[in-house]
């Protein structure tokens, strides 16, 4: 079964971010590193990407000619993804439990950062009828 | 067949020997969609059959054999499914036997001539790329999605409509005019330069593969330059990459960290790539026909021969760097011509070039605007505004390393500014 990891952040949140101490920073990347690193070794690891700045984020609408509409103005408080992982395992506890390493990333001063992850399936493309 | 013990690497053979046996059977059958398939099924059928059977006497024939009789193949089964649509009798289509002769005069040529169509105009630079490394470079689809991390059936696409435009555009399967050539040479170099960069400036992803694709930039831009050796450009180019590449193993730490040139181990330096780029612009530049990829090599060959960077020859860079501007209207120019211009005169007369960038548009909201006013400011001393400014840099960059590496300079920064408010 597949499940996309997804970590979510405030504006808030990512300008806190780049106000962290380099200490923190790099504690936080090297942590990010290995986890991926710990996902292919144990053989669930299927893909994972960072997102940029949601600085530039737009929500994109079709007009009635097809054109599209761009809506870029936010709430504080608006979430967006800021990065996700997409792991192939066995059980949904074993989905969260690998969310709940993600979660402990180490936050400022290095301790476990506690970062919300939403665990969602990800469908798949094949129908199992079970016959 | 005689068994000949695989001695040459077997992957650098087949893709030397690719754009000449391309070259060879889109000559014979004028198609160079279908041609190009069908080399490329003889190139897959060599990496199986010859680590068992041995090499061939003659590699090259082996391959053209095996891509003609696909060729043929493919033309009786098409004409087959005609005459069977139609239900008319068409005259059997005249296959050409396979021949092992190759006509020596038109083999260099045929390298040449694939290179100028995989780099038309017509592409658009991604698909440019894809077929140069396929059609000239003798990677698989699957080797080339790995090396730009896309899956292979979207690599596949891009080529095939690539193929597709060509097939379209009706371009000839020659050189180009006379008239035309210098500004098709240069978009050769255009393309070959962005797949040594494609391999150069990531960090991220399955490095290895990225670092073929510089390699094989190199390789090729090497081939080109045994075609043209009259050209002072190509010559150039050639010089810009040995002389960067040369960098490499200096410009990351093992965690994939960049660390800028000035902060650079320079004992990790490839000194015989160094060796070799500069000897080859020295010997380029007094030709005279000077141009922006030389310009590029010589700035990147000073950088190489100080042996500290306190002792790079700034005044002489910036001198390039007037020549490159004059030369070429290029944002990114004017950025390193600003850096150069600060070691030189100091951060005041750097910033102010900067400043005239900013109502560029091409430029006005790009990382690096942000990333080159922030390390002039702190050598200004201005902590607060170097700290602003990577932050700026660090939201718009589109790169993960380069991402942390400018929060990273932030935050030293910020440090320093405690300690000193500390000790106040």
């Amino acid at each position: 079964m597949k499940y996309i990891l997804m970590m979510n952040a405030t504006k808030a949140n990512w300008d806190a971010y780049a106000k962290w101490s380099k200490q923190d920073l790099q504690r936080n990347v090297a942590f990010m590193r290995a986890f991926s690193k710990e996902l292919k070794d144990s053989g669930v690891f299927v893909a994972t990407e960072g997102l940029g700045w949601p600085n530039e984020a737009k929500i994109v609408r079709a007009g009635k000619d097809g054109e599209p509409i761009t809506d870029g103005v936010f709430a504080e408080s608006k979430e967006f993804l800021a990065g996700y992982w997409i792991i192939d395992v066995e059980s949904t506890e074993q989905a969260y439990k690998i969310a709940a390493r993600a979660s402990a990333a180490p936050g400022l001063g290095g301790t476990p950062g506690s970062m919300p992850i939403e665990v969602r399936q990800v469908l798949s493309s094949f129908a199992d009828l079970g016959l | 067949m005689p068994g000949q013990p695989l001695d040459v690497p077997l992957e650098h053979l087949l893709r030397e020997l690719t754009p000449q046996v391309l070259g060879t059977v889109v000559r014979r059958f004028r198609d160079f969609a279908a041609a190009e398939d069908a080399v490329q099924e003889a190139l897959l059928a060599a990496a199986t059959q010859w680590p068992d059977e041995g090499l061939p006497d003659s590699p090259r024939a082996w391959l053209t054999q095996v891509a003609f009789r696909r060729m043929t193949d493919q033309i009786r089964s098409e004409s087959a499914r005609r005459r069977r649509e139609s239900e008319m009798v068409l005259e059997a289509s005249r296959v050409p036997e396979a021949t092992t002769t190759i006509d020596a005069a038109s083999e260099e040529d045929d390298t040449l001539v694939l290179l100028f169509m995989c780099c038309h105009p017509a592409l658009t630079l991604s698909s440019a790329i894809a077929l140069t490394l396929r059609a000239v470079g003798g990677l698989t689809t699957a080797e080339i999605a790995k090396a730009f991390l896309v899956p292979e059936p979207t690599m596949a696409q891009r080529i095939s409509r690539a193929k597709q435009s060509i097939k379209d555009s009706g371009i000839p399967f020659q050189l180009p005019t006379t008239e035309e050539r210098a500004q098709r040479l240069r978009a050769v170099l255009h393309v070959l330069y962005l797949i040594f960069n494609e391999g150069y400036t990531s960090s991220g992803g399955p490095q290895l593969q990225r670092v073929e694709l510089s390699r094989e930039a190199i390789r090729l831009t090497r081939s080109l330059r045994t075609l043209l050796s009259n050209d002072a450009e190509i010559a150039g180019l050639l010089a810009l990459m040995l002389l960067t590449d040369a960098r490499r193993l200096a410009r990351t730490n093992k965690e994939g960290d960049l660390i800028p040139l000035t902060q650079q181990d320079r004992a990790l330096w490839d000194r015989q790539q160094i060796a070799e780029g500069v000897t080859l612009i020295s010997a380029t530049l007094p030709k005279g026909s000077v141009g922006p990829y030389q310009l590029q090599a010589a700035i990147a060959a000073v950088h190489d021969e100080a042996a500290r960077a306190e002792d790079t020859d700034w005044p002489q860079i910036l001198a390039l760097y007037d020549l490159l501007r004059r030369m070429a209207d290029n944002p990114m120019v004017v950025l390193n011509h600003a850096i150069a211009a600060a070691m030189v005169h100091g951060p005041t007369k750097g910033l102010e070039l900067v400043d005239a960038l900013k109502a560029d548009a091409r430029v006005a909201n790009h990382h690096r605007l942000d990333a080159v006013r922030a390390h002039l400011l702190e050598m200004a001393g201005d902590r607060e505004g170097a700290v602003k400014h990577y932050r700026a840099a660090a939201g718009k960059t589109g790169s993960l390393p380069e991402r942390n590496y400018l929060l990273m300079q932030a935050a030293r920064l910020l440090s320093e500014l405690r300690l000193v408010d500390g000790q106040e």
